[in-house]
């Protein structure tokens, strides 16, 4: 069986791009990959495109070994992955919407984030006239005596952002579910492609609201990939800070927001108060609640002031005070345990399949999380566990944030107690030729991978890969034959997020 | 759960702990609001959130609005689910192509009088996002908004203090461009 690294072998390597390899193949070696991919050998982590290349990032989970491999299509079509390996098949639909190239075999030809209403077609490729009507987007079918659909969204009930699910129910029972996403897409990647750096982090922590660190962090390391720039240890040790900090509050929220769903309010009312003082600490020490702008290209914007390390480490002790309590509740009140316990189960095969990240894949088996699996700095000298559970339902997806929100708190006061001196950043220069650099940053919610092609010091192309990507398909999977009434049970424990997977 | 509950029988609520210059304009801002939503909606305020293309981070803020340092529902103001119900759209982000006609058919569905809320640096003008083939622009561009509240996204503070200006121009019968 080749290895990443044989594969690397058979094409034409791309020299400046860093941190791992990337070849250029022929369709021939791109059939391979997609047939590893099925195999179950190799993960997919992202597939994109640009005018006349397809790119694909690929992933051996035995040796955490990363690759990426692009395959030039003059003749605008290229061999479908998807037709093989379903998780392709929505980023593959995005690249024909994006740049007009043609998946050869793929399964599934309706349009994705295109809803004809752009006034143009391929916004990122070869430009041409939008339809004139748009066609009736066609919903999977159902079969069956009794079945009824119900419609939901794009504007939902809830202070949630827009998206259509389709159910087809018999009774109470959902038979099967199909979203339609799409509706929050801002051409994030068109509006990158020759913006400066300082422009690009700024769109970069605008993806997802909930997750500006992460991505601000993800797209600067790319950017330092590329540039080969060295930053300073301060920096690292507080964009960690950022991170861990961003991940508490979400985690909390999403906690508190879970039982909400299953009308328990006191958590959610208890959760919020906690959420918020990590929000106060972080607007105190970083200047803003979501913590926005502060990673940049070589570094961060502010530093860390003995009034805001305090501030956070009085918020962590009234975490580490009052959660405990909290958890008691969850794990003792029946009604509750009633609702999570055997709701929304994915199975760890699918979780696998799908290169699932975040709480989604470790509830599920899958024990990937980029901090420890790829242990980019500091986190390869910090001490903390990655929990992982087996049995894939909503009751599991919360055990694993309640977990993670038990090691962020000893993460973030390991940071406070050895945060290094030193300078906050370094000039990110300036290089005529392109060079290229990839990054993957584990956010709150899973792995963010950001791709890009700098060239005289602005963006030529630049990819930005949600975690959701392959965790939204597997929502339509674990609500199969549960009720109607525990979807948004289902859909707050994956939390996924529109916007970033619409960009 | 009763240990719980028991000792919020006892605790001061959240809203009024460590008063600090914040919590204090809060509370001034508490009276304000009850007086200025009683005279003209009768102790209620019914808010519809439609999110137009938002990154998400107004939302977070928004649902922030709701936890027990804030209590907007202290001072009759409340998030419903449906349009019918609403006196208030709270429109966020950059109105994208894709949710134009959505963010329409929603406003068209609230019955009158009715305000709408422009919310975050994006909903004026695209901001960030503005110019692309993607984007409409700002929410103006499709519903008549009747205030905009500013920031990246606005703290809930700065959206309590919005909603009470809304509250007094509503009430003053001027209608804001």
């Amino acid at each position: 069986m080749p290895s990443l690294i044989d594969l690397m072998l058979e094409g034409r390597k791309i020299q400046q791009h860093h941190p791992w390899p990337r070849a250029v193949v022929d369709a021939s070696v791109w059939k391979f990959a997609a047939g590893e991919l099925a195999q179950g050998r190799w993960s997919l982590l992202g597939l994109w495109g640009e005018p006349t290349t397809v790119h694909m990032a690929i992933m051996d989970g035995d040796t955490a070994e990363i690759a990426i491999v692009s395959l030039d299509c003059p003749d605008r079509s290229y061999p479908s992955v998807g037709k093989h390996h379903p998780p392709a098949l929505r980023l593959e639909r995005t690249v024909k919407d994006l740049f007009g190239l043609s998946a050869e075999g793929l399964p599934d030809t309706r349009p994705w984030l295109d809803h004809n209403r752009w006034g143009v077609r391929f916004p990122l490729g070869d430009r041409i006239d939008a339809l004139p009507t748009a066609a009736p987007y066609r919903f999977l079918s159902a079969q069956g005596d009794g079945l009824h659909q119900i419609a939901v969204g794009p504007v939902h009930a809830g202070i949630i952002e827009p998206g259509h699910f389709r159910f087809t129910a018999s009774g109470e029972t959902v038979v099967r579910l199909e979203q339609r996403l799409g509706y929050t897409h801002k051409g994030v990647e068109g509006l990158m492609t020759g913006a400066s750096l300082e422009r690009a982090v700024q769109l970069a922590g605008r993806v997802s609201g909930d997750s500006t660190v992460a991505y601000a962090y993800a797209f600067s390391k790319a950017a330092e990939a590329a540039l080969e720039l060295v930053v300073p240890d301060r920096a690292i040790w507080l964009r960690a800070l950022l991170a861990e900090l961003e991940r508490l509050a979400n985690h909390l929220g999403d906690i508190g927001a879970v039982c909400n769903d299953a009308s328990f309010a006191l958590m959610h009312a208890h959760c919020s108060v906690l959420r918020e003082s990590v929000l106060r600490a972080s607007n105190t020490a970083f200047g803003h609640r979501l913590m926005r702008n502060v990673i940049v290209p070589g570094g961060v914007t502010r530093d860390l002031n003995d009034e805001g390390r305090e501030i956070i480490r009085a918020a962590l002790d009234n975490i580490r005070r009052r959660f405990p309590a909290l958890v008691e509740l969850y794990d003792n009140t029946a009604s509750l345990q009633d609702r999570t316990v055997d709701t929304g189960v994915l199975k760890p095969a699918l979780a696998k399949q799908y290169a699932a990240g975040g709480y989604i894949g470790r509830a599920s088996g899958r024990s990937f999380d980029a901090r420890r699996t790829l242990a980019y700095p500091p986190y390869d000298r910090l001490r903390f566990d990655v929990p992982v559970l087996n049995e894939g339902d909503v009751n599991a997806r919360v055990w694993i944030r309640v977990r993670e929100v038990e090691q962020g708190l000893s993460l973030i006061g390991q940071i406070l107690d050895r945060l290094p001196e030193g300078p906050l950043g370094t000039h990110a220069g300036h290089r005529r030729e392109a060079r290229e650099g990839i990054a993957i940053v584990e956010g709150f919610r899973g792995d963010v991978l950001v791709w890009l092609r700098l060239r005289d010091g602005r963006v030529e192309r630049c990819h930005l890969r949600d975690p959701s990507w392959f965790q939204w398909p597997l929502l339509e999977a674990v609500i199969e034959n549960n009720i109607v009434a525990d979807f948004p049970l289902c859909n707050k424990s994956f939390n996924c997020s529109y916007s970033g997977h619409d960009l | 759960m009763r240990k719980l509950l028991f000792e919020s029988l006892f605790r001061r609520p959240f809203t009024e702990r460590a008063p600090s210059p914040d919590d204090a304009a809060l509370m001034e801002l508490a009276a304000e609001v009850g007086q200025a939503a009683r005279r003209r909606l009768g102790r209620s305020l019914s808010i519809r959130e439609v999110d137009a293309g938002s990154c998400n981070g107004c939302e977070l803020e928004i649902h922030a609005l709701n936890n027990a340092y804030y209590d907007v529902e202290r001072f009759g103001m409340r998030f419903v689910a449906s349009p019918r119900h609403a006196d208030v759209l709270l429109v966020t982000g950059p109105v994208t192509k894709n949710m134009r006609e959505a963010l329409e058919r929603t406003y068209d569905a609230v019955p009158n009088p009715k305000w709408v809320v422009a919310v975050g640096d994006c909903a004026r003008d695209g901001g960030c996002f503005a110019g692309s083939y993607a984007v409409v622009g700002g929410v103006s561009e499709v519903v008549p908004v009747d205030l905009h509240i500013p920031g990246c996204p606005p703290s809930p503070m700065a959206m309590l203090r919005g909603l009470l200006a809304l509250l007094e121009r509503a009430d003053a019968g001027v209608t804001v461009p």
